[in-house]
């Protein structure tokens, strides 16, 4: 089983747990106007098995002692669900702690065991909630949040610890209305370890560049400090 | 006890006769595992007194990088009679000249060098010393000149040395200047006196230089004494209390930095044992903590205003003007307990109540078995002011003992029982390109033909339109490395001959072990840009690019190959295999005084200027860019992460490359997480 990889980070510090490796998968279906790895989009990356994105992985196990592991972000995991599946069964197989970053925009709540396996291997998901108002979410996203939410829930009912993120862009989600129905919904799920209010940055603009595309929130300025306390005041994110 | 300044102290072997300053660490200090919370802000003198040496900066600044230098005096422990900030609110006193910021005239490295860095900032030799210098005193520079081969020559011209001491002092010597406060003058001249009455029989030339090394190491020691009364201070006997031991310990320092104008001039690990006199006049209750603070302070205060006259090209090399007074801190010790004391605490602390500042160099050991506290006090401070060097004290220990120092930014010896032959380094991507060309170097042109230098013999070089075989490059490589190393370490015993024949640090060797382990220090450079253009070789193909002479000056790659910093063994093994080679052929060589060969991988700013005399190298790098400082992976081509990046650095074996290896790492606080 091979997947397809844009990059490897070998000392992932802000997703997840401890010290991290990151696998950054290629491909997302979402569009979302203030992602910072555009490049990850469309088809292109690497070819690697999982053996091989395993083995590469365990190089920095030493690393891992203090609460670290390896995280699969992206592009979207959940694409290439079953390469991920077999990734984290090895990393599993050797003690690894795992963690999966995704959007959980292609769960489908009509077939919700389509990822029983993956979960079964995987530690903790890092559940990237866009917006919680659904026509927001389509504005920003180009989808709907019925599945993400519902995969929350899911994850709830089947007792899989979470970390919810959030992105706090200025003029889009920085509202303390829907940081507070976002607060909300988070309140129904059981298993939140910790919630993260990510501000945004514009870092990823120069990325825009380089690939031609137009960087849909030029003139957005990163929130300010204090916009950031209030919403991490709001969502309750434990420190 | 012999002295009554012991009293209160732990006996040991140390106070048996016999000098032994690790010793008495040993039996009398009081590890510390505890947290910062008992530190100390800055006294009012102290505030006062670091105010005058800001303004002093400034002025020196506006000055141009020089407020004062002397012309006349040369400079001597007793050249000078005292000199202060301000009197009145030093604790600790001492300056290399009779005024602060006042540089030294310092001719025994090289009187040309001496009047070049005058004239840089607008001052004139005098002209009788230049007189004397030039006819009736030979200098270590003109010495090394003298007896220089063509081919020396040539290699030095050409870059491929680099940064060889041949015009300035060597300097990485560090005197035990702990010696000084624990034992008193006195007592360590009459150890030299029985030394040298011991060293009798066939007067070879070795012995004759070595007896008349121990006269010139007691006059030293002599003059030390002088020095110090000119300040008042009686340091025959040794000293009594917290505030004596810091001074007494300046003063050996302050001597050396009068007498040497060294390319670093590091002062040992001397904060644990300073922490015993500290300990024992808290216990007496002749000192308080603030007062403890202070005398560190002051100190350290003392070891940021060490300066030299130096040419400016020698500022441009190291980016700034840098004395390299590396002060080592912490560690463990090899019986388990940890090396780290509340004066480990308290001279760090310094960066907070003078605020920071690059020299001294305050570099922790750093093991994991580091007391938290101690951990995590350095954790805050890093983050506050980026000024602590760190250093693996576990990899260090198990071959030095617990009672080494650091040298410069990563060069280690036991205190006052090793010293070393600093030799700068040589360019392996340069090298590289030599194989390639026959040892005609693609820069430096031959001033007479006009022509490209030939540099090494007239080797076969690679002929034909590529693309390159790696088995061919490597062969034709490992021929000019043997050529290098052999010139190489024959230029470095020559070097050293001469300096210590004309520019013999005789106060830094009387505080060190009369049978000294002398290490022979040489050095690589450009070790990521010679390992990814192998790489380059063997795993995509590289088309020579010649020029008219039928030179090859440029390089076309097609493929990808793997690069140094990727933790990709494919290419990391040839950075192994490297190393590992050209230590090989170094250690083949006979070395001045029996000294042991090492290595190190440390360039850490002058990789700019090496950079500049470089061609274009078969890994893509263009001309004239920058090589990659010390160990590093070429800038830019880690595309791992950090972890990647550090273990490819981490592969290179220390066994082969004892001197040391750096790795320049920066990060900002946010990539390292999002919580404090």
């Amino acid at each position: 089983m091979t997947g397809r990889i844009h990059s490897f980070e070998s000392f992932g510090t802000v997703d997840g747990p401890g010290i991290r490796f990151v696998v950054f998968v290629q491909g997302c279906p979402m569009r979302c106007l203030y992602c910072h790895n555009p490049d990850t989009w469309g088809a292109g990356g690497k070819s690697f098995s999982a053996e091989e994105v395993a083995q590469t992985a365990l190089k920095y196990k030493s690393y891992f002692t203090g609460g670290g592991g390896v995280t699969v972000s992206g592009g979207e995991p959940l694409l290439q669900a079953e390469f991920v599946t077999e990734l984290f069964k090895i990393l599993k197989s050797h003690g690894v702690h795992t963690a999966l970053d995704t959007s959980g925009i292609l769960f489908d709540a009509r077939e919700p065991h389509k990822f029983d396996e993956l979960l079964s291997v995987t530690d903790l998901v890092l559940l990237d909630i866009k917006h919680i108002d659904g026509a927001e979410h389509k504005k920003l996203t180009a989808h709907s949040n019925e599945n993400v939410l519902a995969f929350a829930k899911y994850l709830s009912d089947t007792g899989k610890p979470i970390w919810i993120r959030h992105v706090l862009v200025p003029g889009i989600t920085d509202n303390d209305d829907y940081l507070k129905a976002l607060a909300e919904f988070i309140s129904t799920l059981k298993t939140v370890e910790k919630v993260e209010v990510l501000p945004y940055h514009n870092m990823g603009e120069v990325k825009y560049e380089k690939l031609g595309l137009d960087y849909p929130l030029k003139g957005v300025e990163p929130s300010t400090k204090e916009r950031v306390q209030n919403a991490k005041k709001i969502l309750g994110s434990k420190k | 006890m012999q002295y009554k300044q012991w009293e209160g102290f732990t006996a040991g072997k140390w106070c048996d006769d016999e000098v032994d300053v690790r010793d008495f660490i040993q039996h009398n200090y009081m590890p510390y595992e505890g947290d910062g919370a008992f530190l100390e802000g800055p006294t009012e003198a102290t505030q006062k007194l670091w105010k005058e040496v800001l303004k002093l900066s400034e002025d020196e600044r506006k000055a141009g990088g020089v407020l004062k230098a002397d012309t006349k005096v040369v400079s001597t422990l007793t050249s000078h009679p005292a000199g202060y900030i301000d009197k009145e609110l030093e604790k600790i006193v001492g300056l290399q000249t009779d005024e602060p910021f006042k540089r030294g005239l310092q001719p025994f490295g090289g009187i040309k060098m001496s009047e070049q860095a005058l004239n840089m900032y607008g001052y004139e030799l005098d002209p009788q010393i230049k007189y004397i210098f030039t006819h009736y005193r030979k200098t270590h520079n003109d010495g090394v000149y003298d007896a220089y081969t063509p081919e020396m020559r040539r290699a030095r011209t050409a870059h491929i040395l680099t940064g060889l001491p041949d015009t300035y002092g060597r300097g990485r010597i560090v005197g035990d200047y702990r010696r000084v406060a624990l034992y008193g003058v006195d007592y360590l001249i009459e150890r030299k006196k029985r030394d040298k009455d011991l060293m009798d029989g066939d007067m070879t030339p070795d012995k004759v230089r070595d007896r008349e090394e121990l006269s010139e190491q007691i006059k030293a020691l002599t003059a030390l004494k002088e020095m110090a009364a000119l300040y008042g201070f009686d340091i025959s006997q040794p000293a009594s209390n917290a505030k004596e031991a810091i001074q007494w310990l300046y003063f050996g320092y302050l001597a050396a930095v009068k007498d040497q104008n060294g390319a670093a001039m590091s002062i040992g690990r001397n904060s644990t044992f300073l922490d015993v006199y500290i300990e024992r006049d808290l216990k007496n209750g002749t000192l308080t903590e603030k007062q403890a603070q202070e005398l560190i302070d002051h100190f350290v205060m003392k070891l940021r205003i060490v300066k030299f006259m130096r040419i400016k090209d020698y500022n441009e090399l190291f980016s700034g003007d840098p004395t390299w007074v590396t002060e080592s801190i912490g560690g463990m010790g090899v019986d388990g307990r940890t090396l780290v004391t509340k004066n480990s605490f308290r001279i760090l602390h310094t960066l907070s109540n003078l605020g920071p500042a690059p020299e001294p160099n305050l570099t922790v050991l750093w093991s994991r078995n580091l007391p938290a506290g101690f951990k995590k006090f350095c954790a805050e401070t890093s983050i506050a002011t980026s000024a602590i060097q760190y250093e693996s004290d576990d990899l260090m220990r198990t071959e030095m003992g617990d009672d080494y120092c650091i040298a410069c930014c990563v060069s280690c010896m036991r205190v006052g029982k090793d010293m070393q032959f600093f030799g700068a380094r040589a360019n392996l991507a340069k090298c590289l390109l030599y194989a390639i060309n026959g040892g005609k170097d693609e820069v430096t042109l031959d001033k007479k033909t006009g022509k490209h230098l030939q540099v090494s013999p007239e080797y076969a070089p690679i002929l034909g339109d590529g693309p390159l075989d790696y088995k061919e490059v490597v062969k034709k490589y490992e021929q000019m490395m043997d050529w290098l190393a052999g010139l190489y370490v024959n230029t470095l015993n020559l070097i050293h001959y001469m300096h210590d024949k004309y520019s013999y640090e005789a106060l830094e060797m009387a505080l060190h072990d009369t049978q000294v382990r002398r290490f022979f220090a040489t050095g690589i450079a450009g070790l990521s840009c010679a390992v990814d253009s192998l790489s380059a070789i063997k795993y995509a193909k590289v088309y020579p690019v010649r020029n008219d002479e039928g030179l090859v000056v440029d390089y076309k790659i097609d493929g990808d190959y793997p690069q140094y910093g990727n933790n990709d063994d494919r290419v990391d093994q040839i950075a192994v295999w490297l190393v590992k080679t050209f230590m090989s052929k170094v250690k083949s060589h006979y070395t001045y005084r029996g000294s042991v060969p090492t290595t190190s991988i440390l360039t850490i700013t002058s990789n700019v200027v090496y950079g500049k005399k470089t061609g274009n190298t078969p890994d893509g790098r263009r001309a004239g860019t920058p090589l990659a400082p010390g160990a590093n992976p070429m800038h830019g081509r880690d595309k791992n992460g950090a972890l990647a990046s550090l273990e490819s650095v981490a592969k290179l074996p220390y066994e082969y490359s004892r001197d040391g290896i750096s790795n320049t790492f920066s990060v900002t606080p946010a990539s390292l997480g999002k919580e404090d």
